[in-house]
């Protein structure tokens, strides 16, 4: 019996592994941005609000793609339109409208006849049973959140460290801001199956977090939060394979061990760095 | 009064409401005011009233900064002087009046506007380091698809050169003293190669080397026909190192030369009780920690690793 070698044997395995380490690149990568613009509160707000959408997709008959992307991207640009209002805080304006997003996704859940184990799928994710026709699907909307980064992504930095110099330069702040908000709800979308509406925050946010402690630059955030994010996946899915756990869960933990393990490591270094804190004459 | 050129610091001092009248400052080094034909302004107000939300910062402004103009904007706190920067920046839409930055409106020609924000406002902890951040100087010249070339290195390492930072150009941010934090976004600045420096306290904080350091840039800028404004709390650096002055506290108070800050009328008129006067050229101001006009969207750093300000 092969550890590594016989999960490859089932199809099904196979799929989700490589299902799960586009998820975990795509989210490491839109929550090097997260982290570093404060939004990791926005990234659960939007997946909650993705629920409707999953639940009336099902309802229609559509794939939940459709659904889930028209009610997360409408909601970051509600969220987004309210705090520019300048009337509420934006942790407000997410609060409120997320809740009430969620809310409807559950309101109308309910009202379906017999409750249908699918839909569970979207709150925990179930990785392991994604079909070819899904994969395909996101491999297509990663290519796309991947690519515009990769034309964006200085515009996109300069933006989050220094909103108002890159504004006066003439950069289009405003709409680098709203399209943010956009991949962060793309990127969702296509994290729902993987890993659930609850947890697919922290794969946003927890690769980049952990980056954060160890990189003082952003090219190397992005390239540990992305190295991050797609080996802790393989790691967690052979684990929920062997342990038959729940494999978004599972992924989960493994991300928050790497990055309790960092933390721990990082903080023993300061101390052996820094031995005290007696004060310099 | 309106456009009475040479009579100004009469103007502002003698006219307790001045709005309106047409404050215009001389791009020659100290002397009086030029001619009023003189060539189109780098930026000119005219009627402008701005805000946050439904909070009045600056109303009935008239201002002219010519090109070569070195300029100090001085004013309390919450006298509206990073509002002026903004709208100057083409950031902040004023409610009423036109604002016109380098022949066009404020915003239109931005490519040639560098914006060099308050320390405060900058997260020091940012993952990047002295050459991200005057590389950032580069990006709107070169548009999404482009990544910097080697004329754009030539540019940053040619900008950290003369801000004396080269040698820390791998330097994380964070780990830079107050002033050559200052000195890496004039960096930035410089790497832009812009025709318009608007610069929020950029000399608040730091040693007095440091200062010189950056107001001799500064000077060179504006010899060289560029048009340099910056905020600041300091009086004294004010009228030593600027040639023109603008002290705002809600309106214009007064514009033109540096050496009107010694006149107690205008500094009274612009601090108001916060200002104690005791002599000829110095003040003293209670109010040296708030910020301007913190916008919703705006985070706020503390930078610790500069010590005690006074």
């Amino acid at each position: 019996m092969n550890l590594v070698l016989d999960p490859l044997g089932y199809t099904f395995f196979v799929r989700a592994l490589a299902a799960s380490v586009i998820v975990g690149l795509v989210c490491a990568t839109v929550g090097s941005y997260m982290v570093l613009r404060g939004m990791a509160f926005m990234g659960d707000a939007l997946s909650h609000s993705a629920f409707p959408g999953v639940v009336a997709a099902y309802l229609l008959r559509v794939p939940f793609y459709f659904g889930a992307s028209i009610a997360a991207v409408g909601t970051a640009l509600a969220i987004g339109w309210v705090t520019r209002q300048g009337k509420l805080r934006s942790d407000t304006a997410t609060g409120v409208l997320f809740a009430a997003m969620f809310a409807l996704g559950v309101f109308m859940f309910s009202l379906i006849p017999n409750y249908v184990g699918d839909l569970f799928g979207f709150l925990f994710g179930e990785v392991l049973g994604i079909g070819l026709g899904d994969l395909v699907s996101l491999a297509i909307l990663a290519g796309l959140v991947l690519g515009t980064l990769a034309l964006l992504w200085k515009e996109l930095l300069y933006a989050t460290f220094d909103p108002l110099g890159a504004a006066a330069s003439g950069l289009p702040v405003v709409r680098l801001d709203y399209l943010l908000l956009a991949l962060i709800a793309l990127t969702i979308v296509i994290s729902l199956q993987s890993v659930g509406i609850i947890l697919v925050v922290a794969m946003l946010v927890t690769p980049a977090a952990t980056a954060q402690l160890i990189s003082k630059s952003f090219g190397r955030l992005v390239l540990i939060a992305g190295t991050i994010g797609t080996l802790c996946p393989i790691v967690g899915l052979y684990c929920s394979f062997w342990l038959n756990s729940a494999s978004g869960a599972t992924v989960v933990l493994v991300e928050s061990s790497v990055f309790l393990v960092v933390l721990t490591v990082t903080m023993v270094v300061a101390r052996f760095r820094h031995p005290s804190v007696a004060p310099a004459a | 009064m309106r456009g009475s050129f040479g009579r100004w610091p009469l103007s502002a001092t003698a006219d307790r409401s001045p709005h309106g009248a047409e404050v215009a400052l001389g791009a020659s080094a100290g002397g009086p005011m030029e001619a009023v034909g003189a060539p189109s302004p780098a930026i000119r107000l005219v009627g402008v009233t701005a805000g946050y939300g439904d909070r009045v910062a600056l109303e009935h402004v008239d201002l002219e900064i010519p090109v070569g103009a070195l300029v100090a904007v001085v004013g309390p706190n919450g006298g509206g002087k990073s509002t002026l920067l903004k709208l100057i920046a083409g950031v902040l839409k004023p409610w009423t009046g036109s604002v016109e930055v380098l022949g066009a409106a404020a915003g239109r020609e931005a490519h040639r506007v560098a914006y060099v924000p308050q320390a405060e406002l900058v997260d020091w902890s940012f993952p990047v380091n002295v050459w991200n951040v005057a590389m950032m100087g580069r990006y709107p010249r070169l548009g999404p698809l482009r990544q910097p070339g080697r004329a754009d290195r030539e540019a940053v390492a040619a900008a950290l050169e003369r801000v004396g930072m080269l040698d820390r150009a791998r330097s994380p941010i964070g780990a830079l003293s107050g002033g050559q934090r200052r000195r890496a976004f004039l960096a930035r600045a410089m790497a832009a190669e812009v025709d318009l420096y608007l610069l929020d306290e950029p000399v608040t904080g730091v040693d007095v080397p440091t200062q010189e350091a950056i107001m001799e840039l500064l000077s060179a800028e504006a010899e060289k026909g560029k048009a340099v404004v910056a905020t600041t709390h300091d009086l004294g650096a004010a009228v030593k190192h600027f040639k023109s002055i603008v002290a705002v506290n809600r309106r214009i108070v007064a514009a033109g030369p540096a050496a009107l800050l010694t006149n107690p009328d205008i500094l009274s008129q612009t601090y108001g009780g916060h200002l104690l006067v005791l002599g000829e050229n110095l003040g003293i101001l209670d109010d040296s920690h708030h910020h301007d006009d913190p916008a919703g969207t705006e985070r706020h750093f503390h930078d610790d690793q500069r010590g005690g300000r006074s």
